[in-house]
């Protein structure tokens, strides 16, 4: 049974029959710092050095989820991080467990993810002489973590745990990782909670200077065409009611970046869509056009930006970032200021709503005209997704995902074309609905990301919408979703090829197809069968739909493997290198079909 | 162009390999590097010079800034500060060029840490171009051996150091979900 701590309401305070200081192993010390961290379940794969750790979760309140890969431990912490706003926690042993989680570690830090993951370490006597399954996991760890402990004594064991989810959890979040080795496990020590944590070096900015905010403001009302430019930072921060108010009203044009979709509900009047490569005519127009860009929560990556040179080239920029060193990273705004997209949110828009009676009326006439130009680019160039008769289109399949979600599933993905016509034409009414790999671009992200989406919001419709090819980088997860018996529903967009690497070998490399075409795709019916899920293969139009709905209908994860037509490429696409207003809208010539 | 960084940091493990690694993830190379203990026994004052592309020196401080155990991250290459070096050196002296190196060390206000049939060791200290000049005259002696300290600098500002307060942790309240034996096992 699904432990959920609070969400049923079925939550007890928990009296511990020992006294509150108390001798307890390192072990047991560790799992009492989760419990008062509040986590209720921890990803984790356990080996040789956290065999302590492990007899202690034996018949410990907390949950543990057993992975197939220490990769997809860090991968599922963080769906159940983006899922729930929370710290996700996953833990791996020494050497080979540590080193696995690397790839979920690096992702966890592109994208700022809070997590914490523990890893076991060998005997601390045993340190740097190439013990069995020993690796400098701190070393490593040091450049793919935002903070990282050696654990050297159980006296520092608690303080260390506590630092480590508030560093993860506060600031710009991002990935810790705490090193711990079996004799910390092992060694007896009094427990004494922790009640207070010192990190002097460590600073938070949250409120924002008043000055740039009035600054801020000024400029907003001045501005003849301002667009809104929002990333993560506002999921992250929590800022979505404050991103709507101050949207409606500057009653600015608005997208949402990979990162960031959801942050404003996709029907929200004032939403575009998402910009960037394979944003839309409108966003990119939009972007190159504005007089005031307002980037909240944004890192200006350059799949966002084009040629950085070109991009919003006439625009004025204010940036609203938590963390100093985005300012100014990549492009220099205007106007920094450095805090939290909630708090910063929340009081220009008090200092707005002062100033309206006396500024409103300046810019009314080029704010419209700005509208209609926005619309305009809109109905010149809508997103469209292209639905055939004779086969399946991959964008006629994420429609249907959008038809039966309604904005409302989690949807997680892998890395590719599915992921970017997922972020063209899925609609999300809420933040934390879609969480796919963003700055790192992990394939086989989606499974695991699933799993810990699924196990934080039982009470959701999952969609782990996948490739074939990151699919088949996490088949072993699906032995996770059984055994957990999450209903999550995998919809594979199966074009035989790893379908973005082709598209640019198609366009910039002569269509000189190398390396990309998956062969030997396993039979779904038979792969879901051997792990107890049901599986079906379509490829017929008019089955499409029918099939979507027999899979939510099922109680239990579904495995659903969908035969798109193999040579369809993602438009508009900003050929890399280029100005984001020179997008190419569509393909070239006739595509031609290789041997 | 030489970038001269000046740092505070927590004297902890793994303190000195988190600064150098936002250099060397960029592929810079470190010109010197000194570390010792402050006042306080658990900071260490860190000087580093190293040659950083002129645009991506705020970037570097403030990526700097960003480290969990940097307390503060300055960059005196513009600001008016003291830099200095120290340089110990070996130089062999024939009889005949005795004096002339005694004459030639005390110009550059060097002392004579150890004098031998063979030599002298010669200990300088001073601005880092000085030291060079330093060394060229001495070479021109004979054959020179070379340890370098290298930059430690001072800032003439006073910049107010901002540390942030302890913090409460969530450790007080235990709230465990009510469980019915083993769940893990």
């Amino acid at each position: 049974m699904y432990l959920s701590r609070d969400r049923q309401g079925a939550v007890t305070t928990y009296e511990r029959a020992v006294p509150m200081s108390n001798l307890m192993s390192g072990a047991k010390m560790l799992l009492e710092c989760l419990v008062r961290e509040g986590v209720d379940c921890i990803f984790g794969y356990p080996g040789g050095v956290t065999l302590p750790l492990y007899d202690a979760l034996y018949d410990h309140p907390l949950r543990h989820v057993l992975v197939r890969h220490e990769q997809n431990a860090a991968f599922a912490a963080e769906g159940y991080a983006r899922a729930t706003g929370r710290v996700g926690v996953c833990c791996a042993t020494s050497g080979p467990g540590s080193t696995n989680l690397v790839t979920g570690l690096v992702n966890a830090m592109m994208d700022s993810i809070p997590l914490v993951a523990l890893t076991g370490q060998v005997h601390s006597k045993l340190i740097g002489s190439d013990a069995f399954q020993e690796a400098d996991t701190f070393g490593i760890s040091r450049s793919c973590t935002k903070h990282n402990y050696l654990v050297k004594s159980i006296n520092d064991l608690p303080g260390i745990i506590h630092e480590a989810f508030y560093i993860a959890a506060t600031g710009r979040p991002g990935p810790v990782l705490v090193d711990i080795p079996k004799d910390v496990f092992q060694a007896q020590g009094h427990y004494a909670p922790v009640s207070s944590i010192h990190l002097p070096g460590y600073k938070v900015y949250t409120e924002g200077h008043t000055g740039q905010i009035r600054r801020a403001a000024q400029m907003i009302w001045e501005a003849q065409r301002p667009f809104v430019y929002a990333g993560g930072g506002i999921i992250s921060s929590g800022a979505s009611e404050e991103l709507r108010q101050f949207v409606e009203f500057v009653d600015a044009p608005t997208v949402c970046t990979l990162m960031g979709l959801g942050a404003l509900p996709s029907r929200h009047p004032n939403f575009i869509s998402m910009p960037g490569m394979h944003g839309s005519y409108a966003a990119n127009m939009g972007m190159s056009h504005c007089d005031l860009l307002i980037a909240l929560g944004v890192r200006f990556d350059d799949r966002v930006t084009g040629r950085l040179s070109a991009f919003a080239a006439h625009a004025k920029v204010i940036h609203v970032d938590i963390d100093p060193a985005e300012i100014g990273k990549n492009r220099v705004p205007d106007l920094p200021i450095v805090g939290d997209a909630r708090r910063v949110l929340g009081k220009i828009v008090k200092v707005l709503q002062k100033l309206a009676p006396a500024e409103a009326p300046r810019n009314a006439a080029p704010r419209k005209a700005w509208w209609r130009q926005i619309r305009a680019w809109q109905q010149e160039h809508p997103l469209l997704p292209a639905v055939s008769s004779s086969e399946i289109k991959p964008q006629h399949l994420v429609t249907e995902i959008d038809r039966i979600s309604n904005g409302r599933a989690v949807v997680t993905s892998d890395v590719g074309q599915h992921q970017m016509w997922a972020c063209q034409f899925i609609r999300f009414d809420e933040p934390r609905l879609w969480i796919s790999s963003g700055g790192l671009g992990s394939m086989g992200f989606g499974l695991p990301a699933a799993v810990g989406a699924q196990l934080a919001r039982p009470d959701k419709l999952v969609f782990a919408l996948v490739g074939d090819g990151g699919f088949q980088m996490s088949i072993p997860e699906l032995a996770t979703i059984a055994s957990q018996g999450l209903p999550i529903k995998i919809v594979i967009m199966n074009n035989g090829y790893l379908g973005m690497v082709r598209q640019w070998q198609e366009l910039f490399y002569n269509n000189r197809l190398s390396g990309v075409e998956l062969e030997c795709f396993p039979d779904v019916e038979k792969l879901g069968a051997a792990y107890g899920i049901p599986g079906r293969v379509i490829q017929r139009p008019e089955e499409l739909s029918p099939a979507l709905n027999a899979a939510v209908r099922e109680p239990g994860p579904y495995l659903l493997s969908v035969k798109v037509s193999p040579f369809e490429n993602v438009y508009p696409m900003v050929p890399s290198g280029a100005a984001v207003s020179e997008m190419v809208l569509g393909p070239p010539q006739p595509v031609a079909v290789p041997k | 162009m030489l970038q001269v960084i000046s740092l505070l940091v927590e004297n902890r493990p793994g303190a000195l390999m988190r600064v150098t690694g936002v250099l060397s993830s960029r592929g810079y190379n470190i010109e010197s590097l000194t570390v010792a203990r402050t006042l306080d026994p658990t900071l260490s004052r860190m000087t580093i010079v190293v040659d950083v592309d002129p645009n991506l020196r705020r970037q570097v401080i403030k990526q700097m800034n960003r480290l969990i155990n940097v307390l503060q991250a300055s960059d005196l290459t513009e600001s008016p500060a003291v830099a200095r070096d120290m340089v110990l050196l070996r130089v062999r002296a024939q009889l005949e060029t005795r004096t002339a190196i005694l004459k030639e060390a005390e110009i550059f206000g060097a002392r004579v840490v150890d004098s031998s049939v063979e030599g002298f060791a010669l200990e300088a200290t001073g601005a880092p171009e000085k030291l060079d000049e330093f060394i060229d005259v001495m070479r021109s002696y004979g054959d020179i051996e070379v340890t370098r300290s290298g930059m430690v600098a001072v800032s003439l500002e006073t910049k107010k150091l901002r540390l942030s307060p302890p913090i409460p942790t969530k450790g007080e309240v235990l709230k465990v979900p009510d469980t019915n034996g083993v769940i893990n096992g």
